[in-house]
């Protein structure tokens, strides 16, 4: 609870800004998120990296699994901006190539898991009774997995490579959602329009897409964003482990995990695709923070 | 507080209860014929039945999964097909060295988390707030692979200070833990800065200024006990991800745990090794959110006394 | 003869926010003799509490900064102590109640803990006898079983056992001056009166001084002396409490008295004032209270008078009272 005199501010606060002229929406949230700077730097580089990934093939400088026998293991130089691995393929070229496979994945496997996640999650906070706990005690022990362990034990099943890799990760993704879509389901259904909207005699279907889901739209963006870096780092660790991305795919886990054996004489080659996986997590995160301050205030790390 | 305790483990049983459901379902999930595969390729049709029956895959489901679960409880969860010895003998061999990895990585994670966070909340918006949380959210966003690498490449390669990897000394725990905890330790960093700062703008914080308290003691003394109290919670959560983490800082560092065993076993198909490490980590996950319900009810006396 | 124990003087503490900056206190000027109970009263929202917070340099948690004014306490400033001289007079010379007993004590620690902590501090008691203090302190402001209320927690005792709990820990270190900041408000009625009662008997055992904040005009005509009536982060009115009650002049103040019900008095409907407190980003440049006031004129909205004392020791801020056409010329 706050001291009644910040409390008490902060109601002369916001009466001062009923004054205020009402905008829209979304430029209320430009207004707001332009202020986060470092959510802004990241913006620009999660779109520089989409760029990439449309133009990838054609920006790299070199093929990115034709062998070069004659430039094995170099160091970086104007020729290779971050070096040769040990098949002399350009490791600056195979990072560009790579970052569509890093997006997609990341992108997709969320993707998958918040459609369902948040059907579920929909599904449980409007029926309740039955319905909500058997979907929650699904979700609690899918929880009691790590994720990492979930994904490891789904592609035991499936085997591995990089469509099993997008499944495994869109199962973990689905407690993650349905229990945030229903959290924030709930407080929308108990509001007084939804309660309205129930007694004029309205279908459920029509309630919940018309009225509860645009209520939970801000936690979903939220949570997406975060997520998604999440994601492209455990994809990057399956394929590390030899469970997703196979050679010679320019993935960059693969990448990291083929040049371990030249860790002491090239360290290059392990080096600058971690750095790639590093910055492009780096941005979702700090994305993700930022859209949550703009968006979202109430829901924590 | 014993009537808490006991609630506490009356909650469990259910979720014990689906997440073996789930574990024993795991083998049947599998395409194809499981006792095929434990037979293995060569094996004739008749080995493949006396397998199927050794195995009391021949009998209804639900006296299969009685099965499963009085075999855990004699310690009998199958043998490896890889080695042909109990699975329980190959786990028990790995399972300290990956407790004693997570519990130094959770130590120190913990400790430097809490200490960033205090100080970011209470430097609010000055520069070690700011440094405290970009370092924390590099944390978040560091393949913890990477950072074993990159670990390894300085001081085991370079400067030699410390060994590459597996496990003989004190020493070889710190590469490790350092990389094992990092993520934590960012997590506890931000989660303990935000709960701080909640906690700061309550009305007892007021109080204690108000008796004259330095600003140490109403920070560390009145702000931290409660703040803790959610820190503590997601620390539990925190500790299936260290769990997780484990398996690829074992195959970084070459660590004779049970991560590495289960991409091992992963890799030769071992599926009876599989689904106990998935059991295993299961249950330690499970349990260790249990300590952390029970750490709770001591920090909160309104828990222990309700 | 009358010691001044606090004198606050034109003090403007001002919150810088998003919307622009508020003028939570805005030129306020009261003073408090020794021995003396002085009551600010006004609608949430007029600045009172945070002038005492002001008083005490408890703004940190804010985004309030006192930009003008003194507050000398026994004569010297405190506004030019040090942080860690200030720390000495918090809790030791001046001490303070709040209004909410269900958050004010720490949840984690047990009362005892709680009340020896500034004992230790201020007193420089040991331990044992630091205890034996609290437990007679909690015996003073009459808590039953003090010894075991010791060992409780906070959540175990009832809000009116709470505030007892705080009125102990403010009077422990015997303070020259109490802040009590709506003592009363989250309680019941009756244990209200039995809080009010328990304050009253201290201040005639102690002779301290006191500083009593509230909305409830009641509590005033119980407690007070002096009365300082709070509007818009400006004083309207200021009297002694019988004056004020019997003669009251400004009309926020005949608004708030006409708006409390009587004993043995059968009226239909009470009164009310209408209208709102000011938007603190948005105020009205001539008299603050001028939008809610029946009797309104020209010169109200156009500039706003100043607090003149119009005959001995009771002062108002209304142009109702005060020369129109000497304050136009200037």
């Amino acid at each position: 609870m706050a001291n009644p005199q910040t409390a008490e501010i902060a109601t002369e606060l916001s009466k001062g800004s009923e004054n205020v002229k009402k905008s829209s929406p979304i430029t209320e949230f430009w207004k707001k998120f332009k202020k986060q700077r470092l959510a802004m730097v990241s913006g620009i580089f999660v779109l520089l990296l989409v760029i990439i990934t449309i133009f990838g093939p054609a920006i790299a400088p070199y093929s990115a699994e034709e062998p070069d026998y004659v430039n094995v293991l170099q160091g970086s130089s104007w020729d290779h901006l971050a070096g040769t691995d040990a098949f002399g393929r350009d490791i600056f070229s195979r990072i560009i190539i790579g970052t569509r496979i890093s997006l997609f994945v990341g992108t997709i496997s969320v993707l998958l898991g918040a459609v369902v996640g948040t059907i579920l999650g929909l599904v449980s906070a409007f029926y309740g009774k039955w319905v909500d706990s058997f979907i929650m005690r699904i979700c609690d022990v899918l929880f009691a997995f790590p994720g990492i362990l979930l994904a490891i034990g789904i592609i035991a099943i499936l085997g591995p490579g990089l469509g099993n890799v997008i499944i495994a990760i869109s199962i973990f993704n689905i407690p993650n959602f349905a229990r945030i879509v229903r959290g924030s389901a709930l407080s929308v259904k108990a509001t007084v329009y939804v309660e309205a909207t129930k007694s004029i005699g309205a279908k459920n279907r029509r309630l919940i897409w018309k009225h509860i889901f645009p209520g939970t739209a801000s936690s979903i963006i939220v949570n997406f964003t975060m997520r998604i870096g999440t994601a492209i780092l455990t994809a990057a660790s399956l394929s590390f482990l030899g469970l997703g991305a196979q050679p010679p795919t320019p993935e960059w886990g693969a990448m990291l995990s083929n040049g371990r054996d030249y860790l002491s004489t090239s360290p290059h080659v392990t080096f600058y695709p971690g750095l790639a996986i590093f910055l492009t997590v780096l941005a979702f995160n700090l994305l993700g923070d930022g859209l949550r301050d703009t968006l979202d205030p109430k829901i924590k790390d | 507080m014993l009537q808490y305790v006991v609630k506490r483990l009356i909650g469990i049983i259910p979720i014990l209860f689906l997440v073996s459901i789930f574990i024993f379902l795991f083998v049947h999930l599998i395409p194809g014929d499981p006792a095929r595969l434990v037979a293995g390729q060569d094996a004739t049709l008749q080995d493949v039945e006396v397998v199927r029956q050794e195995l009391g895959l021949d009998q209804p489901i639900h006296i299969q999964y009685f099965n499963f679960i009085s075999g855990i409880f004699q310690g009998d969860i199958g043998s490896s097909i890889k080695t042909g010895r109990p699975v329980f003998n190959e786990i028990a061999s790995r399972f300290m060295p990956t407790f004693w990895l997570t519990f130094w990585s959770m130590i120190w994670a913990v400790i430097v988390g809490l200490l960033i966070g205090v100080i970011s909340a209470t430097k609010r918006n000055k520069w070690q707030d700011y440094l405290g949380m970009f370092g924390a959210v590099s944390g978040i966003s560091m393949p913890s692979f990477w950072l074993g690498l990159l670990l390894i490449q300085v001081f085991a390669v370079q400067l030699g200070w410390l060994p590459v990897g597996g496990l003989e000394s004190w020493k070889s725990y710190v590469l490790p833990s350092i990389t094992l905890g990092s993520g934590v330790a960012a997590v506890v960093a931000r989660f303990s800065r935000s709960s701080l700062m909640d906690i700061l703008k309550d009305d007892y914080i007021r109080t204690g200024r108000a008796k004259g308290l330095n600003e140490h003691k109403v920070v560390w003394g009145h702000g931290l006990k409660n703040a803790m109290i959610p820190v503590v919670t997601m620390t539990g959560l925190q500790f299936g991800f260290l769990l997780g983490g484990s398996i690829v800082i074992e195959t970084v560092f070459s660590w004779p745990g049970l991560g590495r065993l289960l991409i091992d076993s992963v890799a030769f198909r071992d599926y009876p090794v599989i689904q106990a490490e998935m059991l295993l980590f299961a249950l330690e996950f499970i349990l260790i959110n249990l300590i952390v319900d029970l750490i709770y009810g001591f920090l909160n006396p309104q828990i222990r006394y309700d | 003869m009358t010691e001044k124990m606090l004198e606050i003087e034109d003090l403007k503490t001002y919150f810088y926010g998003d919307e622009g900056v508020v003028k939570a206190v805005d030129g306020v000027t009261i003073t408090v003799n020794k021995g003396e109970t002085v009551g600010v009263v006004g609608e949430s929202g007029c600045g009172k509490s945070v002038t005492s917070l002001s008083v005490m340099r408890l703004l940190q948690d804010t985004p309030g900064e006192i930009v003008d004014g003194s507050i000398k306490f026994e004569g010297k400033s405190l506004l030019n102590l040090s942080e860690k001289e200030m720390r000495m007079i918090r809790g030791n010379d001046i001490a303070m109640i709040f209004q909410e007993p269900m958050t004010s004590l720490n949840p984690v620690y047990k009362i005892g803990k709680q009340l020896e902590e500034a004992i230790k501090l201020h007193l420089r008691y040991d331990k044992k006898k630091a205890r034996i203090h609290a437990v007679n302190m909690l015996n003073l402001v009459g808590l039953p079983r003090a010894n075991e209320v010791m060992n409780e927690y906070p959540h175990q005792l009832s809000g009116g056992m709470r505030q007892r709990v705080m009125i102990a820990m403010a009077m422990a270190c015997n303070p020259k001056l109490l802040i009590a900041d709506e003592p009363t408000t989250a309680l019941d009625v009756t244990i209200q009166a039995q809080i009010l009662e328990l304050m009253q008997q201290l201040r005639n055992e102690s002779n301290t001084s006191i500083m009593l904040i509230t909305h409830d005009l009641g509590v005033v005509a119980e407690m007070c002396d002096r009365v300082v009536v709070m509007y818009a982060g400006e004083v309207v009115e200021e009297s002694d409490v019988y004056t004020l009650f019997e003669n009251p002049k400004h009309p926020y103040t005949k608004g708030l008295i006409g708006s409390v019900p009587k004993l043995g008095q059968d009226v239909e409907k009470l009164d009310s004032i209408p209208g709102n407190v000011p938007i603190p980003t948005n105020m009205p440049s001539g008299c603050k209270f001028a939008p809610r006031c029946e009797f309104a004129m020209d010169i109200c909205w156009k500039k706003d008078p100043v607090l003149l004392e119009t005959n001995d020791k009771h002062a108002c801020r209304c142009w109702l009272y005060q020369d129109q056409e000497k304050a136009l010329e200037v």
